[in-house]
């Protein structure tokens, strides 16, 4: 048992692929909503606001009721916030990006006052039940991906099932093309009958309930505790990952990947002891790779026609 | 006009300001009954806070600075039809650049040192912008995610310098070292903490109202910000010029916004150095309706409230980030009431 905890404390490559996973887990559940919402022509900036409030809600709810409530809670108050963007930007059809940015504040402002109104000024004696790693058996045991991929949270496996569903779903049923056709032609769609403006409706309150999830994934997952602003831009990352994926989940799934790697570089830097390269520019390594991505993607990836499109016919 | 008229006029444009304000304080009484604060103390001290005394005013004055700065450069951007979010990573590279040139120049008198230092801000921080306006030209890369993207980057910058290159001597804190006595700007009302930023805000605010508003550059901009289609075509603009000039000046005015901070305000750079000035700008320049003028308005108006805020954190123990929320509801309610009109409008076409 010792020489086993031995041999995976000294296995830098396995640390590092874990935490790739680790990592990308709730960027993935963000960025897979967000795929969803665009490909309804819906660009949903407010995702940071959504992660924000299910990171307080997966607080608030596994306080009080355990993990499994955590996430149910984080899911709930991604779809409220994912309400009110909708509310302004599928009804009253207003510009995405503003109402996006005003969303964002609104949730950044009410999850600091609800936490410290619920905990106090320092959050101090929070302790948040967080859920432990559970590895499948046989698969857990596989050579170098085994431990990284199958001994995780179970909320990381939930995602080699949605991830899959999501595809196959707007690949394979009606309503996936419908959802389709509303981000390439909206008028299209209404001549086949289809309602943009609800099928919109439900692309962005599922985008809001995936964020929720990610939100409460940092949390329960992975800080044990909610600190305010602990987004920290992963709803615009999520955005980034959409871009590489190229609007399509699977591709979306291992974008979500490469920016856990890059995020984990940091954990392996502090295990290496490398001290050459300063921490603080570490951190920056995601948000400098999102910046490449986006300019190496331009030009070869096409994005919904309908997108960020404000007026729709109905 | 008539004198009725002119009430009448007077009253129209006052009106929506009315709706907004009171919708403004009643989201806020609603946030402070959810989280059981009770509102009158909270509001009492929020108002003693942003004008209560000559202290608060002052303190009114000062916080509106930054914002008016910042808040002029997203102006500035979304004019052209550039979603600069990025103010307050050019924010932030404004304040470091100007904190580097300062410890160079520390032996240099105020009268040059400190021109020197503004400026490194104001082109540290349209350097920050050029990097999203040349992927934007470049690459097609939205300048909404590039932006943000680069704000954390200056976030991350800024923490390594304090705690690096440009860290205090005694290597304790991570911060760096006090700016001298002839590196603070002036102050231009005694006994107050009024600092020539003030004046330097208003001034710019007069001249790009003019330049927009009086100016071919200006009004070139103005159409590329209104329809880059028609400028282009009909107007024979260089819509991708103008674009790139707007974006740099808008940068300018965000990394100036960092170096008055530095030297009017802060007199060190540290982590957490702006309190999200240039996100609060983008309310700012929004509620002010991209008018230089109204900036200035709005920026006091935010400047009180975030001043009133902090009143309200230490005396009604109502956390400050509450404004945040304040600052949304404002957002949300003026692009409520523009679809609104602008439907209106529609309905009234359709009609006739």
């Amino acid at each position: 048992m010792l020489s086993l905890e031995l041999a995976a404390g000294g296995d830098a490559t396995g640390e590092f692929l874990a935490a790739t996973v680790r990592f990308a887990t709730p960027l993935a559940f963000a960025a897979i909503g967000e795929c969803v919402s665009e490909r309804a022509g819906v660009i949903n900036i407010g995702l940071e606001g959504a992660i924000l409030a299910g990171a307080l809600g997966g607080t608030v709810g596994a306080g009080i009721a355990g993990p499994a409530a955590g996430f149910a809670v984080g899911a709930a108050a991604g779809v409220l916030v994912a309400c009110v963007f909708a509310l302004f930007t599928v009804w009253l059809r207003a510009d995405q990006i503003i109402t996006g940015t005003a969303t964002n504040l609104l949730a950044l402002g009410m999850t600091g006052t609800l936490f410290r109104s619920l905990f106090g000024a320092a959050g101090v004696g929070l302790s948040t039940p967080t859920i432990a790693a559970v590895a499948i058996p046989g698969l857990s045991a596989l050579p170098l991906v085994g431990q990284a991929f199958f001994a995780q949270p179970v909320v990381t496996y939930a995602l080699y099932v949605l991830v899959p569903a999501v595809a196959w779903w707007m690949a394979r049923t009606h309503s996936g093309l419908a959802l389709r056709a509303v981000g390439e032609s909206p008028e299209a769609a209404i001549a086949a009958g289809v309602r943009p403006r609800m099928v919109q409706a439900c692309a962005v309150l599922f985008a809001g309930a995936m964020a929720g999830i990610a939100g409460a994934t940092l949390v329960l997952a992975q800080a044990g505790t909610f600190v305010e602003g602990m987004s920290a831009g992963r709803g615009f990352i999520a955005i980034a990952i959409v871009v590489l994926g190229r609007w399509r989940p699977l591709g979306v799934a291992a974008a979500a990947v490469l920016f856990g790697a890059a995020n984990a570089l940091q954990t392996l830097v502090q295990s290496m002891g490398w001290t050459a390269v300063p921490y603080q520019l570490i951190l920056a390594i995601p948000y400098v790779l999102t910046l490449l991505v986006l300019a190496g993607a331009s030009g070869r990836v096409a994005a919904p026609a309908a997108l960020g499109r404000r007026e729709v016919e109905q | 006009m008539s004198m009725h008229a002119k009430v009448k006029s007077a009253v129209t444009a006052l009106l929506p300001v009315l709706v907004f304000a009171g919708g403004a304080v009643l989201v806020l009484v609603m946030l402070l009954l959810l989280t059981g604060h009770s509102p009158g103390p909270a509001l009492a001290a929020l108002a003693r806070g942003a004008a209560g005394s000559g202290y608060a005013l002052s303190s009114t004055i000062v916080r509106s600075v930054p914002l008016a700065l910042s808040g002029l450069a997203v102006a500035l951007a979304f004019r052209a039809g550039l979603l600069n979010i990025g103010a307050e990573g050019q924010l932030l590279v404004g304040a470091c650049a100007a904190t580097a040139v300062g410890v160079a120049l520390r032996a240099t008198p105020g009268v040059i040192a400190i021109p020197v230092m503004l400026a490194a801000g104001a082109i540290a921080g349209a350097g920050w912008a050029w990097i999203a306006a040349a992927l934007r030209k470049r690459y097609g890369v939205l300048e909404v995610i590039s932006t943000i993207m680069l704000n954390f980057v200056a976030i991350n910058i800024t923490g390594w310098l304090v705690r690096g290159p440009l860290q205090e001597p005694t290597r304790i804190n991570p911060q760096s070292a006090s700016l001298p006595l002839s590196q603070q700007l002036p102050i231009v009302i005694p006994t107050t903490r009024i600092h020539v930023g003030a004046v330097v805000a208003v001034a710019l605010a007069l001249g790009l109202w003019w330049w927009l508003r009086a100016t071919a550059s200006g009004f070139r901009l103005r159409a590329v910000g209104a329809n880059p289609l028609a400028a282009a075509s009909a107007g024979k603009i260089d819509v991708s010029r103008t674009a790139m000039v707007a974006f740099l000046i808008s940068g300018a005015l965000a990394g100036l916004a960092g170096s008055v901070e530095l030297t009017g305000v802060t007199y060190a750079l540290y982590e957490n150095f702006s309190p999200g000035y240039g996100y609060t700008a983008i309310a700012v320049a929004l509620l002010a309706r991209l008018n230089p003028l109204g900036v200035l308005a709005t920026a006091l108006l935010f400047g009180a409230l975030e001043a009133g805020a902090g009143a309200m954190q230490r005396d009604a123990a109502v956390p400050s980030v509450v404004v945040s929320v304040v600052e949304a509801a404002l957002i949300l309610m003026l692009v409520a009431a523009d679809r609104w009109q602008s439907r209106a409008g529609q309905r009234l076409a359709t009609s006739s």
